[in-house]
């Protein structure tokens, strides 16, 4: 177990290097003169000459490279060049906007997901299967920005439930932004339920099917005890997995939710970053992302581990 | 065991049918089954895959898929119709009144909870005990089906257990409410031959102190001699015949009985003395049962009469019942049906040499572990060990020994599917490199392949034809038409109709894929044909059939055979020369006849004595093994074999690896007992010893 925990750290190392090579390298590769695209096309000549200088745009890239991971690691994010402000605060300012979007949603698709999974595969192929998995996977297909204006046009102009608009205060307590939160929270559980919905079902299906299973009917025990210890502590495992490792996703797939609700997480400053050209933003949301989903596998693996006894235990053990 | 009036029976099934819902309509696929077991009665249901004896056996504990269901008949278990009950009513009955034991025990035990606590569980909810009263019956329930260390297997994961250690515990389980019927549905099918008699006399004993009537579902005709009481031969969902052990086995007054016992390759007779009687043909589909009597398409003595009317199940005998209108023919042994060449085995000493395997060796590196780590050192599994072995022109070599033993390692090395870490392998007196990549074609053609599993050897998406074309245009470079003829030939020279060249192998039956596997091996026309255990997953009819072919091919082609096995019966069939082979190393070798005769390796002896008999008047010697085959990655010290040795000798065994010694020079065994000891010793290890004359023996003896 300790070795294989050392060498998994090692290889996130590995990843996040690679990670930030690829996001280097790519943001370089945007069209556009950065400086320029900062100044202006009426900028002179001589003013984005010295941006650049400024910008250490000139240097070769390895240089730049280093330089911007080295400060990166200690902290030093630069500043936005379209805010003018110290990136880090701001961008953490937005991670934990987005990331209490995704924790209300994550604490209400998951259990739901694992209750219509489970229920779906006890009624396989009647119509109660049908009804949750057709539902579900049609949200799962529908693209979230329909999703969320459907949500809207309903529940928000149509019945004037909630507020269509989320645009709030970026800086807004859980408490006072939750109101906000409740249409955008919908539209990412309608998103990620299907998803969940279809891992439970064909998972505890296929443990319903298993000889372990009939054998545990055949011992006679009451059918709860059979669905909720011989079933589901074998079905859910999987789960587990795919929860956990969607939490990266989830994370990223936030941008459109926040873009069509116009909620001041990190997803909706990424993309305004982007359409600036503001690259210390960019390169910092993009670290961040992909940390999230590393470090989201990485939980998902250990957590498999811990609750799987053949992993746990060895076969000596 | 003769019927007496008032006689209380567990279980009683009156006309029971069974019928599933199918896409073309309702399929009765069991009928008309009528069967009574009486408290400590071992009755055994016996037939071919698909004759309905599991769904029989769901149907009594009323636990069948959703689409079946009782069509007519009940069932009664100690006087009580279970017909009615609900589900919910079931599930008081189930592992209460009715326990059942399943075919494969890693599949049959939670992967996630304890052993202990899968038995703690039973206790509970029938007993009513406490958690801790159910903890200590779990480890007295262990105890009783002779676990070793219960203690510390009652903590332990499935994982971690081998398969008859779960055997032992599923049956643990069942015993748990000491239950009025306990069904085992092929319970000891998914072991190793050592494995199972240690489970075959587990069983017995058990029975003896209980009174639960037993309901034992199996295949194999030897395991029903060894431990039932009772026999019913399934077919096709009817019962072709019924009575006692003796009756049925030595009486057979069905043909269907006498043609699965035909298929049986006996342990006192060899291919010489003729080939297996083989039941030819399939068992019927529900859809498709014939008019008549539903064995008679298969059965060699059918007659106009029977086609026309089905016959009934009346008693032949007292407590001997038949499905055959003329038990007294089905009694008579069959005229020799056919004439076959007995034919003798070509002399080793004048054949030539095909493949000379010498000192092969390969392990493989075992997955890291933190100590190894820290030794910077990494184990290694020998998987072989400095085996040698040759095969001569036209004759069989017979590779014995348990799982894991190394066995099909070895096969693999031979073929150059994996490569070989020393050693020297050559084939026609020409060396050839380890790995089949680097073989000229040339050598490729000489050594083909057939594997365990048919279904998995053939690509699911080509057509026979494609399948059996690939070697015929990559080793013979044939081309078009060409390659559909030889094609053709080769389907027919394994009994295949010709226009199976059009069909995918999902059309096929297993026994029909492996005659395609085996025509794609004769394809390149090769010297040596490695045959890794390609009867084990077909039924006994079956492999009965196979095994002709592949001793008529033997014959007509002069072609060598390769044959790995854990089979002993179907080896001293086919097999002119046996290698004994444990834990990567060959203990005993010689001439089929010698290696069955004492004196034998006790390893040899002990796999001997395991082999189910079909025929309750043999006696054989009990020798069981502990445990089973150590890990090859620690590999014990000395003799390998002292850790299981039932005749170990003491602490040389554990100090020192035993050298050859030979009784005629050609029969050769490696261990520390002088041979005339083993022999005096092993006297009547079989029971059986009525071996035909072979001049090496004789003046052996």
């Amino acid at each position: 177990m300790a070795v294989s925990i050392l060498r998994r750290f090692a290889i996130i190392l590995l990843t996040l290097f690679l990670a930030s090579l690829i996001i280097f390298g790519a943001v370089r590769l945007l069209p556009n003169d950065v400086a320029q695209l900062v100044l202006g096309q009426f900028a002179t000549e001589q003013a984005v000459e010295n941006l650049r200088e400024e910008l250490g745009l000139n240097q070769p890239a390895h240089v730049q490279y280093l330089d911007w991971a080295g400060k990166f690691i200690r902290g030093d994010w630069g500043e936005s060049m379209v805010f003018r402000t110290p990136v880090r605060p701001l961008m953490m300012g937005r991670l934990k906007n987005s990331l209490m979007l995704a924790g209300l949603s994550f604490v209400f698709y998951v259990p739901l997901g694992i209750l219509f999974g489970v229920i779906a595969a006890l009624k396989r192929e009647k119509v109660v299967d049908r009804v949750i998995s057709g539902t579900s996977m049609a949200f799962a297909g529908l693209p979230s920005f329909v999703t969320g204006l459907l949500l809207i046009s309903f529940l928000a102009i149509g019945l004037n439930l909630f507020p269509a608009n989320s645009s709030i205060d970026p800086d807004a307590t859980f408490s006072e932004a939750l109101p906000f939160l409740v249409l955008p929270a919908i539209t990412v559980c309608l998103t990620n339920l299907g998803y969940i919905i279809r891992m439970v079902r064909s998972g505890t299906i296929g443990v319903l099917r298993s000889d372990y299973v009939r054998a545990a009917d055949l011992k006679g025990l009451p059918a709860a005890t059979v669905l909720f210890r011989h079933v589901l502590r074998n079905s859910l495992l999987p789960t587990i997995t795919v929860v956990a490792m969607g939490i990266g996703w989830l994370l990223g797939g936030l941008i459109v939710t926040e873009q069509v609700f116009g909620y001041p997480g990190m997803g909706r400053i990424i993309v305004y970053s982007i359409q600036r050209g503001d690259l210390p933003m960019i390169q910092a949301g993009c670290m961040i992302i992909v940390t999230v989903c590393i470090l989201s596998n990485m939980i998902a693996d250990l957590l498999y581990g811990l609750l799987n006894p053949r992993i746990r235990v060895g076969k000596r053990g | 065991m003769t019927e007496k009036a008032g006689r209380e029976y567990v279980l009683e099934v009156e006309n029971l049918t069974i019928t599933y819902d199918t896409d073309k309509g309702p399929l009765d696929t069991v009928r008309d089954i009528s069967l009574k077991i009486a408290p400590s009665e071992l009755y055994g249901l016996v037939g071919e895959s698909g004759s309905g004896k599991s769904t029989l056996a769901l149907a009594i504990a009323r636990y069948l898929a959703s689409n079946g269901r009782i069509k007519s008949g009940s069932v009664l278990l100690a006087g009580h119709d279970l017909s009615g009950y609900s589900k919910a009513e079931m599930r008081k009955i189930w592992g209460a009144k009715i326990s059942m034991v399943h075919q494969d025990p890693i599949g049959a035990t939670n992967p996630s909870i304890t052993i202990g606590e899968q038995i703690a569980e039973m206790a509970r909810e029938h007993l009513k005990m406490s958690k801790r009263e159910a903890k200590e019956k779990a480890l007295e329930m262990l105890r009783k089906v002779r676990m070793p260390d219960p203690e510390s297997v009652a903590k332990r994961y499935a994982h971690q257990l081998s398969g008859g250690m779960l055997q032992r515990v599923l049956i643990a389980i069942a015993l748990v409410t000491n239950p009025q019927l306990l069904i085992m549905d092929e319970p000891t099918t998914a072991l190793d031959v050592t494995t199972e008699a240690v489970i075959l006399d587990l069983i017995s004993d058990l029975l003896k102190e209980s009174n639960s009537a037993i309901l034992y579902i199996t295949h194999n005709l030897g395991v029903v001699a060894r431990v039932c009481h009772r026999i019913g031969v399934m077919y096709a969902g009817e019962i072709m015949e019924e009575g006692d052990v003796r009756q049925v086995l030595k009486d057979k007054l069905h043909p269907y009985t006498r043609g699965l016992l035909g298929s049986i390759p006996r342990v006192d007779s060899s291919k010489y003395q003729g080939p297996l009687t083989a039941i030819p043909g399939y068992i019927p589909r529900p859809d498709e049962l014939p008019k008549g009597c539903i064995f008679a398409p298969r059965c060699y003595m059918a007659s106009k009469e029977c086609s026309l009317e089905r016959p009934a199940l009346t008693e032949a005998k007292p407590g001997h019942l038949t499905a055959c209108r003329f038990p007294e023919a089905a009694a008579a042994e069959p005229k020799a049906a056919e004439k076959h060449t007995v034919f003798e085995p070509a002399a080793m000493k004048d054949s030539t040499l095909v493949l000379d395997a010498q000192n092969i060796m390969k392990s493989f590196g075992a997955p890291r572990s933190f100590s190894s780590l820290k030794n910077r050192q990494r184990s290694y599994i020998r998987a072989v060990d400095d085996v040698t072995l040759r095969v001569y022109a036209g004759l069989t070599v017979g590779v014995v020994g348990e799982s894991g033993c190394g066995k099909t390692t070895f096969a693999r090395c031979v073929a150059g599917l994996e490569q070989a870490d020393a050693g020297e392998l050559t084939l026609d007196g020409e060396k050839i490199s380890y790995s089949a990549d680097k073989r000229p074609s040339a050598m490729l053609k000489k050594i083909q392949m057939v594997f365990q599993n048919p279904t998995a050897s053939l690509n699911p998406h080509h057509t026979i034809g494609q399948s059996i074309g690939r070697p015929l245009a990559r080793l013979k470079n044939l081309s078009g038409d060409n390659i559909r003829k030889e094609a053709q030939r080769l389907l027919r020279a394994v009994n295949l109709p010709e226009h199976y060249l059009d069909r995918l192998p999902h059309e096929l039956s297993g026994g029909e894929k492996q005659r395609v596997a085996l025509a794609r091996a004769l394809a390149a026309e090769p010297e040596l044909v490695i045959c890794d255990e390609p009867i084990s997953a077909l039924d006994v009819s079956v492999q009965a059939s196979l095994i002709n072919l592949m001793v008529e091919l033997q014959q007509s082609q002069g072609l060598s055979y390769l044959f790995i096995t854990h089979d002993l019966a179907a080896v001293r069939h086919i097999s002119d020369w046996i290698s004994v082979v444990y834990l990567g190393r060959v203990w005993e070798e010689g001439l089929t006849d010698d290696v069955f005769m004492p004196p034998y390796h006790p390893y040899t002896e002990a796999l001997l004595s395991a082999i189910p008999i079909p025929d309750p008047d043999i006696r054989q010697e009990q020798i069981r093994l502990r445990d089973s085959v150590p890990s090859a990655l620690n590999v014990p010290s000395g003799c390998r074999f002292h850790t299981r040795c039932p005749r170990m000798l003491g602490e040389i065994c554990q100090r020192q690896e035993p050298d050859w010694q030979s009784d005629n020079g050609v029969h050769r065994i490696r261990c520390h007992i002088p041979l005339d000891e083993l022999r005096e010793m092993q006297k009547d290890a079989l029971g059986l010893v009525k071996i035909q004359n072979r001049q090496t023996l004789k003046e052996a003896e």
